[in-house]
Order: structure tokens, then sequence, then C-alpha cells
């Protein structure tokens, strides 16, 4: 999510094709080098509620996740 | 005689030089200062569509992430509510002191619950559960305003929680989130580490940004339209 434009698609592929992986985590680190927030929208398997993951590393993100969201991290307003 | 005419004007050209350089250094330096006036990069055509795209997009992405309920509320309330999640320590004096110290620093220990939210046995929520009586205490996400704390059993405020989520990269056109972006980003930290996003805010009592009465008035708005809800769900179809 950036500011002022919203929705930005960054990178896409699979996880599991080598070359994908590798440009999916080189995103990743550029985005939280940059001082982003990534969090996954994760669906309870029992329950069906919805809820953010927030990951710290491209190893937490669950490996059903369709999708990783980055977004500024929060500061006090 | 003509050599005193010849020497007239070359006294006088003499003179006028220094006045014509002079005039001549002004313009430039005018035109130089004409120019820094309007920088190029000012010149670029604002896009007035721009927003309004990215709040369209910003919508879908926020209605694919949320619960039914929670996308539904936002559309027709314009905030959304989620359950507190933090475990607030039981109730007594000693857990009503240490909330107590939360609430003036709005940092401390692990369970940074929001002030005032010890005053009994609660639970917390479970993600992204919608809150009950049992639950100690709810959120009010309203998109780029401060995050409202309070009591469902009760109704009362506890405490507003400001917070952003600015554009560090180009804090010079101080762009901003869309709305619906703002509120995700809300929905997510909430539900994913309260306790980290209510650290980075700064935590206010009710009313230092949002109006009491209309926080109030949200709330009420919020019953009525989950009371509207469940009664349409239990009127009989036929």
């Amino acid at each position: 999510m950036k500011p002022g434009y919203g929705e930005v698609l960054l990178t896409e592929g699979d996880p599991r094709l080598a070359e994908d992986e590798e440009r999916l985590v080189a995103a990743f680190r550029r985005e939280l080098d940059a001082g982003m927030w990534a969090a996954v929208p994760t669906k309870d398997a029992a329950s069906g509620r919805r809820q953010g993951l927030m990951v710290h590393d491209y190893s937490e993100i669950p490996p059903e996740a369709e999708r990783v969201i980055f977004f500024p991290r929060a500061a006090g307003g | 005689m003509l050599l005193a005419l010849l020497a007239l004007g070359l006294l006088a050209a003499a003179l006028l030089l220094p006045a014509a350089m002079d005039a001549v250094r002004a313009r430039r330096a005018g035109s130089r200062r004409t120019g820094a006036r309007v920088p190029r990069e000012r010149l670029s055509v604002r896009d007035p569509g721009r927003e309004r795209r990215a709040e369209q997009r910003a919508r879908e992405l926020l209605r694919s992430c949320l619960n039914g309920e929670e996308w539904a509320m936002y559309r027709e309330l314009g905030f959304i509510r989620v359950a507190g999640r933090t475990i607030v320590r039981g109730a007594g004096e000693g857990g009503r002191a240490a909330d107590s110290d939360r609430a003036a620093t709005g940092v401390g220990d692990e369970s940074p619950a929001p002030a005032g939210a010890a005053d009994g046995p609660h639970r917390a929520g479970e993600p992204g559960e919608p809150p009950t009586d049992e639950h100690s205490y709810a959120y009010l996400v309203y998109p780029h305003k401060p995050i409202v704390a309070y009591e469902p059993a009760t109704r009362r405020l506890l405490s507003e929680y400001c917070v952003e989520f600015p554009d560090l990269s180009d804090a010079v056109t101080g762009a901003r989130l869309p709305d619906s972006d703002d509120v995700l980003a809300k929905w997510m930290a909430l539900t994913g580490d309260e306790q980290r996003l209510l650290r980075d805010a700064n935590m206010h009592l009710p009313g230092r940004q949002l109006d009491p009465g209309r926080v109030r008035r949200d709330l009420w708005r919020l019953e009525e339209w989950e009371r509207r809800r469940r009664r349409s769900a239990e009127a009989p179809r036929g």
C-alpha cells in the first residue's frame, strides 16, 4: 500500500520455484529494509474468521499465503 | 570641430558604459530569479483522478481481507469495530493500578490494554471475533482518525490511540494512504500485533481529537445496525 497511490503490485511468483522464490525473498527484504511492515491476511480454518498476521521474516509467511501486504510502519499521530 | 565632436562622443560612451553593463547584469539576474520561482518539477500536472482510483483499489483490497460483517460495517457506517485481544489481568486493585500506570505512560509491560479496561473479569477476543459483553474492550477504527478503545458492555470510552502510517520515503509531498488502506493497515496491525501498534501510537484520553459525543453516536448507530442485521437474519424467508 503506497501513500497517494493505493495498492501497487511489487512482484509475484510461485514460491515453490527456486527462481521465483529468490525474487520474492529479495522483494520482501527490500520492503522491510525500507521500513515497511509486512502482513498476511489469513483465515482461521476452524472458525472461518479473518485476521492479519504480521511477519518479520520471509520464513514466517504461511505456505498457503496468497499475498503479502506491505504498508508504512505506524507512528504516533 | 570634428575632432571636438569625436572627443565628446568618446566621453559620452565612457560615461554610459558602466550604466549599460549594470542594466544587462540586472536583466540576466532577473531572468534567473524568475526561472527559480517556477521549478521544473512543479510544472507536472496533477492527476485529479489518481486519488479516486487509488481509493477504489484500496476498497477492493480491504473487502478481500475483512470479514463479511466488518466489510458491511465499513461500507454502511464508515468505520469498523475490532475486538481487543489482550488478556487483561484479573480484577482488583492491583490490576487496576497497573493499568493506570499504563494509561499514564502508554508503554509498559506485555499487556498494554486500554486504560480502565481491567475493571472486571474479562476474556480476550478471538481473532476477528465480534466483541460480546464478555470482552473487556474493543476498538472503533476510522480512516485517518484515532483508534478509539471502549467497553462494549458499558459503551464507556477508554482512550484514543493516535496513529498514522506516513510515507517516510516521500515526506515532502505529505502523501497519505487512501482511506480504505488506512483502515486496512490499522485492522491488520490490530489483529496481527495489537501490542506493537499500541506501543507505537500516542495514547490520549477520549476527546483529544474525536468528539466523544460523535463516538457515542457511532456506538449507538452500530448497535442499531447490528439489531437490524439480526432481525433481517431471523426474519422468515418466503
